[in-house]
């Protein structure tokens, strides 16, 4: 077994008083997809904005690519460049156009020339099909329009590891699918995702591994068919059973 | 209706398609324009017709007074007499005081390039048909003042004109100019760094701007003028304009900075979470995601702060700086111009206005253009 991506160990974080993760201890391995679900204030969110630094652990290791996250800046930089984000609410830029979008970072960042950045940014944007809106703003998109842009922003900076949060709970339902294409074929090209998503059958058909949430601790994790099917844990019982009733 | 299966209180379906039609002609065109906008109903009927007499009463006999019962060439007010209308005679006389103060007339050729160059340089800052903004802004705050003190003050040859001389709207505009110019970028980075995670850095900019917003301009102006020359050493004798303006650029950046982190605080967090997602610096995602978008929600703020600066610089006067308000109010004090107080404020008024009125559309259009439409 090669070094794995992601190395988590006996990591704790508090908000105040409040202790938001207890004890989390995960590997990632590379080309892994793992979905991760939970009732909602769990610390689904918090534990993936810890893997780009987008949080500070108090406690315990976190080692991203062989790069641990401390207070050190530089650090934070570096994994930042290999990890990409991809949010809830879309989070795209106003006032830039769709390929400004695209282009921003890879040239400020890793110093691309423009039109390689540009010529990169519409291969990305024709792998999420719509190279025809890339002179477009934001504002002019439609929600499901809007996190694929999103998505192959975070794809231009050609990262290692892709962090997805919710990205498909703030859309319409009819937009709901064009975004969970984009995500099933982006898995097989071998990206390591992981993803905070209730979409049970995007889990069953591309994650390796599901892990469960409550309280701030990993209570279960399994495989798709097993943790659906055979959970082990009430919590995860009565969870499942909220989710799929509906 | 005969394509709808209608049942009254029953199922029915639609097998053809309304199409789209143009809206009713009373909505549309002039008339539809003021049938909405002022004779929508009884109340706004009576207040357009209220306004349309206010202005009849007001307009004419004002533009009478102004332009056909006035006089505009005369040697003094003895000229005035038997005019009913206003008397700007002093106007053309005294022009180049208005303009220049007591700029020497033979070196006022200086004032003039410095102005047209100032507005060359402003030029690609304000308008992106004209390539170079980055550049021209970063010359305009850096490289501008030097060269227009070269000019205006006198160096390399070119006669010295000491800065009590300088006067009227020359005066005007250089405070307003070199206020406006700096009170931007200092309030940003005081903004900036009140919302800083390090506790000096922000406890030092809330400190700074809350004690220049504490105190009134008039009396930063009197410390400046008065009070500061008591406790520089003997020898460094700082030029009194200079002082003025640096208490008056301190003030505007307090309050510059306290509009500029109105901007900050409307943008969601997750712009930032984004930025820094993508591997971008402190610096940069400011630079280049946080700072574009506070800036342009904050237009009318900033606008409005240089507008009011533009206006406060005719508190300069009190402490004895010639600028365009003392000019217009030492100009009357002359036995030849007594009793022609209303024309003289009247002209500086208007030259007032003009400057503060384009500065206002300016930020209307410069509204309008950056606005891509995220609201939707
Ligand atoms: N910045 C914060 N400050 C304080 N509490 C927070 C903050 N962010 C999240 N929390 C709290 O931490 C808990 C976990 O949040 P989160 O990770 O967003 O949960 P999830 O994504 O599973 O819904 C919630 O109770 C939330 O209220
Ligand atoms: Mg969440």
């Amino acid at each position: 077994m090669s070094e794995p991506i992601i190395r988590i160990e006996g990591m704790n974080k508090w908000f105040g008083q409040f202790h938001v993760l207890r004890d989390i201890d995960l590997t990632v391995n590379r080309a892994e997809r793992i979905v991760i679900c939970g009732p909602s204030g769990s610390g689904k969110s918090t534990l993936i904005r810890c893997i780009n630094r987008l949080e500070e652990h108090q406690k315990g290791t976190i080692v991203v690519e062989g790069i641990e996250l401390t207070g050190d800046l530089k650090q934070i930089d570096n994994v930042r460049r290999e990890v990409g984000m991809v949010f809830q609410q879309f989070n795209l830029f106003p006032h830039l156009t769709v390929l400004e979008n695209c282009t921003l970072a890879p040239i400020w960042v890793r110093r691309t020339p423009r039109a390689e950045a540009e010529e990169l940014a519409m291969e990305y944007l024709t792998r999420v099909k719509i190279p025809e809106q890339a002179l477009k703003y934001p504002g002019q998109l439609s929600g499901g329009q809007q996190q694929r842009v999103a998505i192959a922003r975070s794809l231009c900076m050609r990262p290692k590891i892709m962090l997805f949060d919710e990205p498909t709970s703030a859309l319409d339902p009819e937009m709901i699918k064009e975004v969970l294409d984009v995500m099933v074929e982006l898995a097989e090209t071998e990206m390591t995702m992981l993803v905070v998503t209730h979409e049970m059958g995007f889990a069953r058909q591309v994650a390796h591994r599901v892990i469960f949430m409550d309280e701030g601790q990993i209570v279960e994790q399994n495989e798709p068919e097993e943790f659906f099917y055979n959970p082990k844990s009430d919590r995860t019982k009565l969870f499942l059973s909220q989710i799929l009733s509906h | 209706m005969s394509d709808i299966a209608n049942h009254p209180g029953g199922s029915f379906y639609r097998t053809e398609n309304i199409p789209q039609s143009p809206p009713p002609v009373s909505t549309v065109g002039v008339l539809g324009w003021m049938r909405q906008n002022l004779f929508s109903s009884p109340f706004n009927t009576a207040l357009t017709l209220l306004t349309l007499y206010l202005l009849y009463l007001v307009v004419p006999p004002l533009f009478q007074w102004a332009f056909i019962d006035s006089l505009l060439e005369g040697e003094s007010n003895k000229d005035c007499r038997g005019i009913a209308g206003a008397c700007w005679v002093l106007v053309p006389k005294r022009f180049g005081q208005y303009i220049y103060g007591f700029y020497p007339e033979p070196e006022r050729w200086r004032v003039n390039l410095t102005f047209i160059l100032f507005c060359l340089n402003l030029l690609p800052v304000l308008s992106d048909r004209v390539p170079g903004r980055t550049f021209a802004a970063l010359f305009l705050v850096f490289g501008f003042p030097v060269v227009a003190f070269v000019l205006l003050h006198g160096a390399f040859g070119l006669e010295v004109v000491p800065t009590h001389k300088w006067g009227g709207l020359t005066l005007t505009l250089v405070f307003a100019s070199v206020a406006i110019l700096f009170s931007l970028p200092i309030g940003i980075l005081l903004a900036l760094g009140r919302r800083s995670e390090m506790p000096v850095i922000r406890t030092i900019c809330i400190a700074f701007i809350e004690l220049w917003r504490a105190v009134p301009l008039i009396t930063v102006l009197f410390m400046a003028s008065f009070v500061l020359p008591l406790f520089t050493p003997e020898g460094v004798n700082a030029n009194e304009l200079l002082r003025a303006l640096i208490g008056f650029i301190m003030f505007a950046s307090a309050y510059m900075a306290e509009v500029v982190r109105g901007g900050l605080q409307a943008l969601p967090k997750g712009q930032t979470e984004a930025a820094q997602a993508l591997g971008l610096n402190y610096w940069k995602s400011m630079q280049l995601i946080i700072l574009p978008q506070a800036l342009k929600i904050v237009i009318p703020g900033i606008v409005n702060t240089f507008i009011a600066l533009f206006k406060d610089t005719a508190l300069v006067s009190i402490i004895g700086l010639f600028d365009l308000l003392l000019v217009a109010r030492s100009a009357v004090t002359d036995p030849k111009w007594l009793g022609l107080e209303h024309e003289s404020y009247i002209f500086a008024a208007v030259i007032y206005f003009v400057f503060c009125f384009s500065m206002s559309r300016y930020s209307l259009w410069l509204e309008r253009k950056l606005d891509t439409g995220h609201r939707t």
